[in-house]
């Protein structure tokens, strides 16, 4: 049976601009993108097309070049227009002009009866060989998963916490038997569960409550609850040797549709959301696609942050830009370029806080929904406040002492303060809530890359 | 404020890099981001949006919540003043000649400790860091109110630079930097810091017949009788009842500027506590942990100080003051949650302790908190390990 964990600290963000439940009626964006900086873990991509070449929806465009059976494929048919490449000639996206009608690329198709025959090495080749296999996460470090790692355990966060976040009844609706077939796959990967973690107070998808061979594991608590890696730490933690995988419903559905259609559906429903959009509402579309005609006049007004992602943990992205591989939601929120007159210590109900310092008065009222610019408000500092990142993070690890052995590139010390059982997401609300204005995201990012590469 | 923050934007460019100023960048910018929250912007990929909170706004909630000391603090230096000269005085008079006093030393505190900071910032190229709007505040609340001001610049400059500059700045100081300078005039001028400098008394101008500046705290520790008995038997004449409970607690007493009155302290607590800024664990542990100590001396004790009732140990002399200001400052208190229990039951324990057991120095708190200032990283380290224990003895099961 599953577990019923309740967890106190946190901090819900309420953000004005929720996507309204409904499906909006759109053109598909002209053009795709898969970006290799979406991916941890993966050492010099290397391509596998020129410009100019035409890709099916599953054929590969390039590899990791450390682990060459995972590929990355073509979210959709049509030509590659664009090899986009940074500094030191690092790849930093593939795009792709899509084909009116979608050209897919054949896989070995299965009949519901014949899956559960299946054996790990015919799963995985499929799964590797078709581009769904990045949707499979690692932890520790959370990276795209190691085939030749067998995992512990399994997590599928149910439902998503995040500021804005879209609606999992909505985005998977209708997808039970996708659903069930994908963890039918999984659990030939471990000798361990697969937990399937759900919100006690929130409207539970059928896709979730008939799936069948699962531990369906109850949290209740404000963010970061729907964060997996919390989850794990109360379930069934990390340990040095161990490793768990993890992966969005959207991935098991996606490997559900693999095996049952034979195709690599990149087919995806995003949330548009944030306070400067008109609209907010969800639009299907596919992996990787161009948010031009999502926001064009559909801004309220020119001078805004486009983020690919949640405000949390999210990337800035331009306003023709292409949504990350693994986000199913594009926040748009003013940008905050601007000088404050006294802004340190003006009082202002428009000032979402965690603290309730003076003139700060949002603990007030959680429940208003506040519209949030991309402002630093205020400058770097030294860590001087303490208690506070304890506050918002509902595991047991003391997250500024695990910074501290980061920036001192103390390998036993990160070890010991639980490097293994956190990614950014987990302590994204330490970076929000940080009164001396850490990045701690990239910090931590830093210190897992340390890791890695010792 | 346009034209306010176009001259700013003009006269920036002086200071950047390449600019004629460019050393002074860091002096410019501290007051740039005074007038204006900058215009920063976070990073490409993380948090979008950040908290409305920052340091500044943080330093100045606990400034806010020393202001009823301030005040009281003001009045009652006029107050005691008055009191001890015999004279009886207008509610005015009693703050304006506070004022005249107290003032004074808040500026030169100022003056001196943002002077230090500027200049390190200057030379060591880093921000200026608001950590010196708390101390500035702190370091004349715990002056007495006739110290002499190059005294207070001297033990200011003194703290900033010792205490907290030679460590890094502020967040890496190990000593609250406020009583880095009242320990340092403590063993520096003895003289002006004890016995009775707690009035002030006007060169040339004569006390009232039977006038003592005896502290409660110096009372206590040479009375050979009972210590509520000389408390009642204080004052008689000129200020009768002076040292009673009630009037200790309320802050009608001599003391240093700000910490003569515990409710106005239990004010600032208030404050700190329902903002968040200041441990509500720490300030509790502290009382508890001065009371704790004061009954069992009760019952062990021997001496008129140590069987003095527990209760009147936290109305006096400056354990609330330092309870709820000095030992919060979360730069040099223990950082973990589970280690600031300790951390203030040990400051309260051991200001009863030095109180009733040192003859040599009437006050605790000040060595107390300096003293455990310095055990706060060992308290952490206990703590850390237990976490790190836990986490490993999970991995074997």
């Amino acid at each position: 049976m599953g577990k019923f964990i309740r967890l106190k600290k946190g901090f819900d963000i309420n953000l004005a601009g929720k996507a309204a439940l409904k499906l909006a009626v759109a053109d598909q964006p002209d053009t795709f993108a898969i970006k290799p900086t979406d991916f941890q873990g993966i050492y010099m991509p290397k391509m596998l097309v020129a410009e100019g070449d035409i890709v099916k929806a599953g054929s590969p465009l390039f590899r990791d070049k450390r682990n060459e059976k995972i590929v990355f494929t073509a979210p959709v048919s049509g030509e590659i227009v664009e090899v986009n490449r940074g500094e030191k000639r690092k790849l930093l996206e593939v795009k792709i002009l899509a084909d009116k009608s979608i050209d897919y690329l054949p896989f070995t198709k299965y009949s519901v009866s014949e899956i559960p025959r299946l054996t790990r090495e015919v799963v995985q080749d499929q799964l590797l060989s078709s581009g769904v296999w990045p949707n499979i996460i690692q932890r520790p470090y959370g990276i795209v998963a190691d085939p030749a790692e067998t995992p512990k355990s399994i997590f599928i966060s149910g439902f998503d916490s995040h500021p804005l976040a879209p609606d999992y009844n909505l985005l998977f609706k209708g997808q039970e038997q996708f659903f069930q077939i994908g963890i039918e796959v999984l659990k030939k990967f471990t000798a361990g569960h697969v937990h399937l973690n759900v919100h006690s107070e929130r409207e539970i998808s059928p896709v979730f409550s008939q799936a069948k061979g699962i531990e369906l594991n109850k949290f209740s608590g404000p963010h970061p609850s729907g964060c997996v890696g919390v989850q794990i730490h109360h379930i069934d933690p990390i340990g040095k040797s161990d490793a768990v995988w993890t992966i969005n419903p959207y991935g098991v559905i996606q490997i559900g549709k693999l095996f049952l259609n034979g195709v690599y559906d990149a087919s995806k429903i995003v949330a548009i959301a944030g306070s400067e959009v008109v609209d907010p509402q969800y639009y299907k579309t596919y992996t990787g696609a161009s948010v031009k005609k999502f926001l064009q006049r559909n801004l309220k007004q020119e001078h805004v942050r486009v983020i690919s992602g949640n405000v949390l943990t999210g990337t800035r992205i331009g306003k023709e830009d292409h949504i990350g591989f693994f986000d199913q939601l594009v926040s748009v929120i003013p940008e905050g370029d601007q000088y404050e007159f006294l802004g340190w210590i003006t009082p202002s109900s428009k000032k979402l806080s965690f603290s309730r310092a003076w003139g700060l008065f949002s603990f007030l009222n959680y429940n208003k929904e506040y519209i949030l610019n991309s402002n630093t408000r205020g400058e770097p500092r030294a860590f001087v406040q303490t208690g506070v990142f304890e506050k918002v993070t509902p595991i047991d690890i003391l997250p500024t002492y695990l910074l501290k052995a980061i920036i001192a590139e103390d390998y036993d010390e990160m070890e010991a303060l639980g490097i293994y059982e956190v990614i950014e997401e987990d302590l994204a609300l330490c970076e929000f809530v940080d009164v001396s204005k850490h990045q701690v995201q990239s910090l931590l990012r830093e210190g897992i890359d340390l890791m890695l590469n010792s | 404020m346009k034209f306010l923050r176009d001259t700013l934007d003009k006269l920036k460019e002086d200071f950047e890099k390449g600019g004629k100023w460019e050393k002074y960048y860091y002096a410019f910018e501290a007051l740039d981001t005074f007038a204006f929250v900058p215009n920063t912007t976070t990073a490409e990929k993380g948090a979008q949006i950040r908290d409305g909170v920052d340091m500044k706004r943080l330093m100045m909630t606990v400034i806010i919540a020393m202001i009823p000391c301030l005040l009281f603090g003001i009045y009652n230096v006029g107050q005691q003043h008055f009191l001890a000269l015999g004279q009886v005085a207008e509610f005015w008079d009693k703050v304006l000649i506070g004022a005249f006093q107290v003032v004074p030393i808040i500026i030169v505190s100022y003056a001196a400790g943002l002077g230090v900071e500027f200049a390190f910032a200057t030379f060591r190229r880093h921000p200026v860091n608001e950590g010196f709007l708390v101390s500035g505040m702190l370091i004349p609340l715990v002056m007495p109110p006739d110290i002499p001001l190059w005294q207070v610049a001297v033990a200011t400059i003194f703290a900033v630079v010792i205490g907290k500059e030679a460590f890094g700045g502020t967040g890496m100081n190990v000593l609250n930097v406020a009583l880095t300078a009242r320990a340092f005039l403590y063993f520096a001028y003895p003289v002006d810091m004890a016995g009775e400098v707690w009035t002030y008394i006007p060169e040339g101008a004569k006390a009232v017949a039977g006038y003592s500046g005896a502290t409660p705290l110096a009372i206590a520790s040479t009375t050979g009788e009972n210590a509520i008995v000389a408390f009642n038997a204080f004052g008689a004449g000129w200020a009768d009842n002076i040292y009673s409970f009630t009037n200790m607690f309320l802050g009608f007493i001599p003391g240093c500027i700000g910490e003569t009155s515990t409710l106005m302290c239990l004010i600032g607590a208030f404050v700190l506590v329902v903002t968040g800024v200041g441990s509500w664990k720490i300030i509790i542990s502290v009382f508890a942990g001065a009371y704790g100590m004061g009954l069992f001396l009760n019952l062990v004790g021997s001496t008129p100080f140590a069987m003095m009732p527990a209760h009147y140990h936290l109305v006096m002399g400056g354990l609330a003051f330092g309870a709820v200001f000095m030992a919060t400052d979360p730069v040099t208190a223990t950082q973990t949650e589970t280690g600031k229990w300790f951390y203030g039951f040990l400051i309260g324990l051991f200001t009863v302790l030095i109180r009733v057991f040192n003859p040599a120095y009437p006050e605790g708190i000040m060595l107390a908190i300096l003293l455990m200032n310095v055990f706060a990283p060992l308290i952490d380290y206990f703590v850390v390990r237990a976490n790190k224990k836990r986490r490993l003895q999970r991995a074997t099961v």
